[in-house]
C-alpha cells in the first residue's frame, strides 16, 4: 500500500510541474509541444521492453513485441519531427536582447 | 544473464531520465532553447532505454531486437512527413502510443489474473479503456485528416445516448473485474467496448474541431500511460504520463475556449445540427471583389498589413507564396505582421510551423491577444483561408451559433481583403458579416494562385 501511495504522489506532483512548465510554452510553439509530449510519452517503451524479454507467457512476449514496435515508431518519429519542425522557427532579430 | 548493473542503478537511471523529460518540456517555452529541449528528451530516453535492457529480469532479447528496428523503421518515415501532414501524424502517433498502452495492459492483466489487488485492477482497467478508445478514437481522428474518412460529421437520432450506454457498460465491466479480478472471460469486453466506442466517440466530429479532439486525445493517451506506471510501479512512466496528460489537458482547455465551448460540447455536441436554421435567414447582399493588380496597388500604398492565415492556406499550400508575399512587402517598407488564432488549421500551433516552414521569422507571427489590439492601426488586413475565426457576429450576433466566441477584430482595420474560392460558408455554415462590410474587398480565387498573381503585380511594376 505505501508503494501505492508514493506512486500517486508522484503522480500529483508530476502533473502540478506539468501544468507550469507547460503553461509557460509559447502558443507559438503548440505543435511541437504535441509531438514532443508524444515523444516522451513512448517511455512506455521500457515496460514494452521488460514485456516482451521475460517471456513469462506466448501472450505477453507477442503483445509485448507489438507494442514495442509501436512505442519505439513513436519515440523515433516524435523526436525527428520536433527537431525538424523547431529547426526552422527563426527570428528576425539578430540576437536575443 | 548476471546483471550488470543493480537495481538501484537502474532507478536512478530513470530518476535521472525523469528529470530529463522535464527540463525537456521547460526548455521548450520559448524558440531559442527548444532545441535543447529536444536534446535532453533524447538524452532522458536513451538512458532509460540503455538501463531496462541491462534489467536483469531481461532472458531473451531476439523479439526486442526485431521489434526495435522495426519501430526505427516505422518511425523515420514518419518523422520525415510534410509539415502539412502533421496533423493527422501527430493523431496516428496518439493512436500508437495508446496501442503501445493497451496492449501491455492486456498482457499484464493475463499474466497476472487472478491474483489482482482491487486498486491495482482499477487502474489497469483505467489503463486498457483509456488505451483502446485513444486508438481507436486516433485512428479515427487521423482517417478524417488524411480524408480518407469523410470529414463532415455525422450524427443521428439517439447518437449520445448509444455512445454514452457503451462507455457506462465498459465502466461496468470494470467494476465487476475489480471486485472479480480471476473472471478472464470478463476481461475482452473492457478493451473491445472501448474500441467500439472510440470510433464512434469521433464519428460525430468535424474537421473544424481536430484542434480540440487532438488535444483530448493526446490528454487521453499520457492518462492511459501514467495508469500503465501505475501498474508496473514505474514512476518514469507516471511521470511522462503526467506531463503528456497535463499538457493534452491544457491545450485542449485553450482550444475549447478559443471555439467558446466546453469539452462535452465538443465531444457531444455535433456543431453541424445546430447550424441548420442559422442559415436559412439571409438574404442576397452585394459584395465587392477586386482583381490581383488592385489588390497589390492597395497593399502597395499601405504603412501596415496583417495577414490571416487559416486552414484554406495550409489546404491550398499556400504558404510559400506567403513568403513571397511578405518579402515583396517588407521590401517596400510596408510592416507586415501575421494574426494567428488559436483553432486556426487542424491542430493547436498548426498555423506556425507552416509559416516557420516557409521561413517567416517566428517574431512577426503574432497570437491573438497580441494582435487584436493592434487592427485599428492597421491599413489593410489579408485573410488567406481563415472564415469563422473572422466573423465580427461572434461579438455581437446573439443569435449566432459562434456568439461569444473570441474572434480576430479584423473588422477594426480600414481595408479588409479576404482570398477565398467562392461565397460558400465556413465549416459551420454560417454567414460571414464580414464580407458585406464597405471596407471589405473579396478577392475570388485559389490561395495559392491569387497570392502568387499579387506577387506578381508588386514586383513588376518596379514602384506602386
Amino acid at each position: 500500500m505505501s508503494d501505492l501511495t508514493t506512486s500517486l504522489y508522484v503522480f500529483m506532483l508530476a502533473a502540478f510541474i506539468g501544468f507550469e512548465v507547460i503553461r509557460r510554452v509559447s502558443p507559438l510553439l503548440h505543435t511541437p509541444l504535441m509531438s514532443l509530449t508524444n515523444a516522451l510519452d513512448a517511455i512506455a517503451v521500457v515496460g514494452a521492453i521488460i514485456l516482451a524479454g521475460e517471456r513469462k507467457s506466448d501472450l505477453a512476449t507477442v503483445l509485448g513485441t507489438i507494442a514495442i514496435v509501436a512505442a519505439t515508431s513513436n519515440l523515433v518519429g516524435g523526436f525527428i519531427i520536433t527537431d525538424r519542425m523547431l529547426k526552422m522557427f527563426k527570428t528576425s532579430k539578430p540576437k536575443k536582447p | 544473464m548476471t546483471p550488470l548493473v543493480s537495481e538501484q542503478a537502474i532507478q536512478i537511471i530513470y530518476l535521472i531520465s525523469a528529470a530529463l523529460f522535464i527540463l525537456s518540456l521547460k526548455w521548450l517555452s520559448s524558440p531559442a532553447s527548444a532545441r535543447h529541449g529536444v536534446w535532453a528528451g533524447e538524452l532522458g530516453m536513451l538512458l532509460a532505454v540503455i538501463g531496462t535492457l541491462l534489467y536483469r529480469g531481461i532472458v531473451d532479447y531476439t523479439w526486442i531486437a526485431i521489434a526495435l528496428v522495426l519501430g526505427t523503421i516505422i518511425g523515420v518515415p514518419l518523422g520525415r512527413v510534410q509539415m502539412t501532414a502533421v496533423p493527422q501524424r501527430t493523431a496516428l502517433s496518439h493512436a500508437f502510443g495508446a496501442l503501445c498502452v493497451g496492449l501491455v495492459g492486456t498482457a499484464e492483466f493475463y499474466l497476472r489474473t487472478p491474483q489482482i489487488p482491487r486498486f491495482m485492477m482499477a487502474v489497469l482497467s483505467v489503463e486498457v479503456i483509456l488505451g483502446s478508445l485513444t486508438f481507436t478514437g486516433s485512428l479515427m481522428a487521423a482517417g478524417k485528416l488524411q480524408e480518407i474518412l469523410p470529414q463532415r460529421p455525422i450524427t443521428y437520432r439517439g447518437q449520445n445516448i448509444v455512445n454514452i450506454s457503451l462507455l457506462a457498460i465498459a465502466v461496468a465491466v470494470a467494476v465487476y473485474l475489480v471486485i472479480h479480478p480471476g473472471d478472464t472471460r470478463a476481461f475482452p469486453l473492457i478493451v473491445a467496448i472501448p474500441l467500439v466506442f472510440g470510433v464512434l466517440m469521433i464519428i460525430p466530429i468535424g474537421g473544424a474541431d481536430m484542434p480540440t479532439v487532438i488535444s483530448l486525445l493526446n490528454s487521453y493517451a499520457g492518462l492511459s500511460a501514467a495508469a500503465m506506471g501505475f501498474v508496473l510501479d514505474s514512476k518514469l512512466l507516471i511521470i511522462a504520463g503526467a506531463l503528456d496528460g497535463s499538457s493534452g489537458f491544457i491545450l485542449s482547455v485553450i482550444m475549447s475556449k478559443a471555439m467558446n465551448r466546453s469539452f462535452t460540447n465538443v465531444l457531444f455536441g455535433a456543431f453541424g445540427q445546430v447550424q441548420a436554421s442559422a442559415a436559412a435567414a439571409q438574404e442576397a447582399r452585394t459584395v465587392r471583389s477586386a482583381t490581383a493588380e488592385e489588390a497589390a496597388a492597395i497593399l502597395a500604398a499601405s504603412n501596415s498589413v496583417v495577414i490571416v492565415p487559416g486552414y484554406g492556406m495550409a489546404v491550398a499550400q499556400a504558404q510559400h507564396k506567403v513568403r513571397e508575399l511578405f518579402d515583396a512587402l517588407t521590401k517596400r517598407g510596408v510592416n507586415v505582421t501575421f494574426g494567428i488564432h488559436p483553432v486556426a488549421g487542424r491542430m493547436p500551433g498548426h498555423m506556425n510551423v507552416l509559416l516557420a516552414e516557409a521561413d517567416i521569422p517566428y517574431d512577426k507571427l503574432l497570437d491573438m491577444e497580441a494582435i487584436n489590439p493592434e487592427f485599428p492601426q492597421t491599413d489593410v488586413v489579408l485573410i488567406i483561408g481563415a472564415n469563422d475565426v473572422t466573423n465580427p457576429a461572434a461579438r455581437s450576433d446573439r443569435s449566432s451559433p459562434i456568439y461569444g466566441m473570441p474572434i480576430l477584430d479584423v473588422d477594426k482595420a480600414r481595408t479588409v481583403m479576404v482570398i477565398k474560392r467562392s461565397m460558400s460558408p465556413g465549416f459551420a455554415g454560417i454567414d460571414n458579416q464580414l464580407y458585406y462590410l464597405d471596407k471589405t474587398l473579396m478577392l475570388f480565387g485559389d490561395a495559392r494562385s491569387f497570392v502568387g498573381d499579387i506577387v506578381r503585380q508588386l514586383s513588376g511594376d518596379g514602384h506602386g
